[in-house]
């Protein structure tokens, strides 16, 4: 017998005393807890995300289109990077201004030609305000997971309000689970000494955030 | 589970050391007082944490219950999606499975994210024995790997560690495992997690091969979940070309809304944040990122006779969020270590004894290492009555009776009389006649007095009487004791 028939006949021995008609799922799971915690307008659940990330530790800038080129381009500066990341479907306007140069991301890159880039820009997919997250899901304008991770600076781009969701159930509506997908509430952190909330280990130690609207 | 320690002594011995400790009680002390409090805020903020807590119960219940058809419905969509499906009967074969595909990637060496289900297995030491080497990489199972220790917190392995003793298990061991810690390492926590991040940054990019578990697996979609703080699970599940998950059982859900109840409850209550830093979500594989090759590893390993107990499975409920460790008045003093296997605390106390049987003494011991305070049951976010499982199985120990060991019915002989019944005597004297640990249990269960389980079963009901079970301690444990040790060995 495999071990895969031995497993699944040892469930159904230990569920003999389960009735075969028993509530099915949709009736079995209770739903009473909220879609979104609280009533808030579309300006102030995109003032909340802003909240939430900057306790979380990530720097936020708001912008519109026309001023986002020169703000990349001087976070960039303000960081002293020479390489910057870029994901192969970004908005090329975003880095319009001169600056760093852009080392488009290749297949063949192995992880320590990343690791020798400064920064790394992308969009995202939604954010979600009560948390304090961005959801990547590797679409054109975000990459593959590894470029948003072996860089130290990643400044991710959230169209605002339109890709700004309240709650957890609500990102989750929206997201693909086909996709590769990625949450990050702030830079990478650990608390593992002495329960010491402590920014960047392995993951970005920096994230700025660019609410665009 | 082969992850009982070799030679571990029983509760009440390990506990006795522990509590001798101070400096072990000292940081035990800190750190599950800071993160009691700042749990307390992070759940404060959901006004509708009972119902949030009630759909995770009822998921979790609903899952076990049909976990057949949905361990098949995982199956079929993780192969869809260009994955390989395993089954592990017991560690061995696990441990067996994950060597053999290391061995074919032609590979000499892996990276690992945390997951308790491997730690269970005792992987690492069983790929040693094959030649292949395991690296840890969250900086806390790092720190337990490099001191050749042993974890003590689901969550925060190194829990029993201060500062100093890491910059000096770092200055002495790094060098012998890669690259050696920076020079004039002080024991600041960032310097500290910078070492680590240089130390296993060059690991990162050069492993061709990385394991892991997986909180959480979506039977509909077959998307694997890891939830995680440092970066680390995203290095191991991105980068290398093979992704071997060892995943419990237990660990599937229907469908990927349910998620949306976990992601909201497991965050605030290990960490006690809003949400944690990274997490990763995949589906098979996906051309151009990340792994080429995905395997699951789905483990038994006792699970199944754990289901098997009516009473006790709902311990499969259990998310790993560690808050009942840091609010356990017992755990608080004895230590992570006493409990003599990877899951500590109160969840251990129900969990090892029934993954593993009560045949050793200590895990006959663990249902005993509680004064059934009632604590764990309140913070649970999947609200497991644990203390009405540690009641069942204390009388399935001094009892016997019939119960399912690797698949097939046995019938358990009453401890009485045997070693395994002095052990859990013991732990029982200590947990009870303990004083600090039993004050802080009252101060707790008149706290949360409402939130208690209504009545207890087998021996339970008994003291419980009514309904309404009133303050838990200390009458109704007492009582219990004298009914079933008729006030032998000397329990005053
Ligand atoms: S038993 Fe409940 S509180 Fe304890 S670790 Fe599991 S889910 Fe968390």
């Amino acid at each position: 017998m495999s071990s895969r028939e031995r497993i699944l006949g040892r469930v159904r021995r230990a569920l003999a005393d389960v009735p075969a008609d028993e509530v099915p799922y949709e009736e079995a799971v209770s739903r009473d807890y909220l879609r979104e915690h609280g009533r808030r307008t579309t300006g102030e659940t995109v003032e909340l995300l802003a909240e939430n990330l900057v306790d979380y530790r990530a720097v936020v800038h708001r912008c519109d289109a026309e001023e986002l080129p020169l703000l990349v381009l001087r976070l960039l500066a303000e960081r002293g990077s020479q390489e910057v990341l870029v994901p192969p479907g970004l908005p090329p306007e975003w880095l319009a201004g001169a600056g760093p140069v852009r080392v488009h991301d290749r297949a063949a890159d192995t992880a320590g030609r990343l690791d020798r880039v400064d920064s790394v820009v992308t969009g995202c997919a939604v954010a979600i305000a009560e948390t304090g997250t961005i959801v990547l899901d590797g679409s054109p304008d975000q990459g593959r997971r590894r470029i948003s991770l072996v860089p130290d600076h990643h400044i991710c781009v959230v169209r605002v309000p339109d890709q700004v969701v309240s709650s957890v159930p609500q990102a989750l509506e929206r997201l693909d689970p086909t996709r590769p997908l990625t949450w990050i509430s702030g830079p990478s952190a650990t608390s593992d000494i002495e329960l010491d909330r402590v920014e960047g280990v392995h993951g970005p130690r920096t994230l700025e955030v660019i609410l665009l609207g | 589970m082969t992850g009982t320690y070799l030679g571990m002594p029983a509760f009440p011995k390990a506990a006795h050391d522990a509590v001798h400790d101070p400096v072990l009680r000292g940081n035990l002390r800190h750190a599950t007082h800071t993160i009691r409090a700042k749990r307390a805020r992070a759940v404060g903020e959901l006004s509708d944490w009972a119902a949030l807590r009630e759909a995770g119960r009822r998921i979790k219940d609903h899952t076990l219950r049909h976990l057949d058809r949905y361990l098949v419905q995982l199956e079929e969509s993780v192969t869809a999606a260009g994955g390989t499906v395993h089954w592990a009967a017991d560690a061995e074969e696990a441990n067996r499975i994950v060597a053999r595909l290391v061995r074919e990637s032609g590979e000499s060496e892996v990276v690992k994210v945390k997951s308790m289900a491997t730690q269970e297995t005792g992987l690492n030491e069983a790929l040693e024995a094959e030649g292949i080497r395991a690296y840890e990489t969250d900086l806390a199972e790092l720190i337990v790997q490099l001191g050749k220790d042993r974890p003590s917190h689901i969550l925060v392995p190194a829990i029993h560690r201060n500062r100093g003793e890491i910059r000096d298990i770092f200055r002495t061991e790094m060098g012998e495992w890669g690259r050696p810690a920076p020079e004039g390492l002080t024991d600041t926590p960032a310097e500290l997690a910078e070492a680590a991040r240089l130390h296993l940054r060059e690991k990162f990019l050069r492993a061709k091969v990385g394991v892991s578990g997986a909180n959480f697996m979506v039977a509909e979609t077959g998307t694997l979940v890891v939830v995680e703080s440092e970066g680390n699970g995203r290095m191991c599940l991105t980068l290398p070309e093979t992704l071997i998950s060892v995943v419990g059982i237990e660990k599937v859900v229907p469908t990927w809304r349910d998620l949306e109840v976990f992601l909201q409850t497991l965050p605030r209550s290990s960490t006690a944040e809003r949400m944690n830093p990274y997490t990763s979500m995949w589906t098979g594989t996906t051309d151009g990122d990340g792994p080429r090759a995905f395997h699951l590893v789905l483990l038994d390993n006792g699970r199944t006779d754990t289901l098997a107990d009516r009473v006790g499975r709902q311990a499969l409920r259990c998310i790993r969020c560690s808050a009942c460790l840091n609010v356990c008045p017992v755990y608080e003093r004895a230590g992570g270590h006493a409990y003599g296997s990877v899951y500590p605390g109160p969840i251990g106390a129900i969990l090892s004894p029934q993954l593993r049987g009560t045949a050793s003494e200590i895990d006959a011991s663990l249902p005993y290492a509680s004064s059934l305070c009632g604590a764990c049951y309140e913070v649970c976010p999947v609200a497991i009555d644990i203390p009405e499982v540690l009641v069942h199985l204390r009388e399935r120990v001094v009892e016997g009776g019939p119960a399912v060991r690797q698949g097939n019915t046995v019938v358990l002989q009453p401890a009485k009389g045997h070693a395994a019944e002095r052990a859990a005597m013991r732990a029982a004297r200590w947990a009870f006649t303990h004083p600090g640990a039993l004050r802080t249990g009252q101060r707790l269960a008149s706290r949360t007095r409402r939130l208690h389980p209504c009545a207890l079963p087998g021996p339970g009901r008994a003291w419980s009487g009514t309904r309404d079970l009133p303050a838990v301690p200390p009458e109704p444990f007492r009582d219990w004791w004298q009914r079933t040790r008729g006030g032998k060995d000397g329990a005053k």
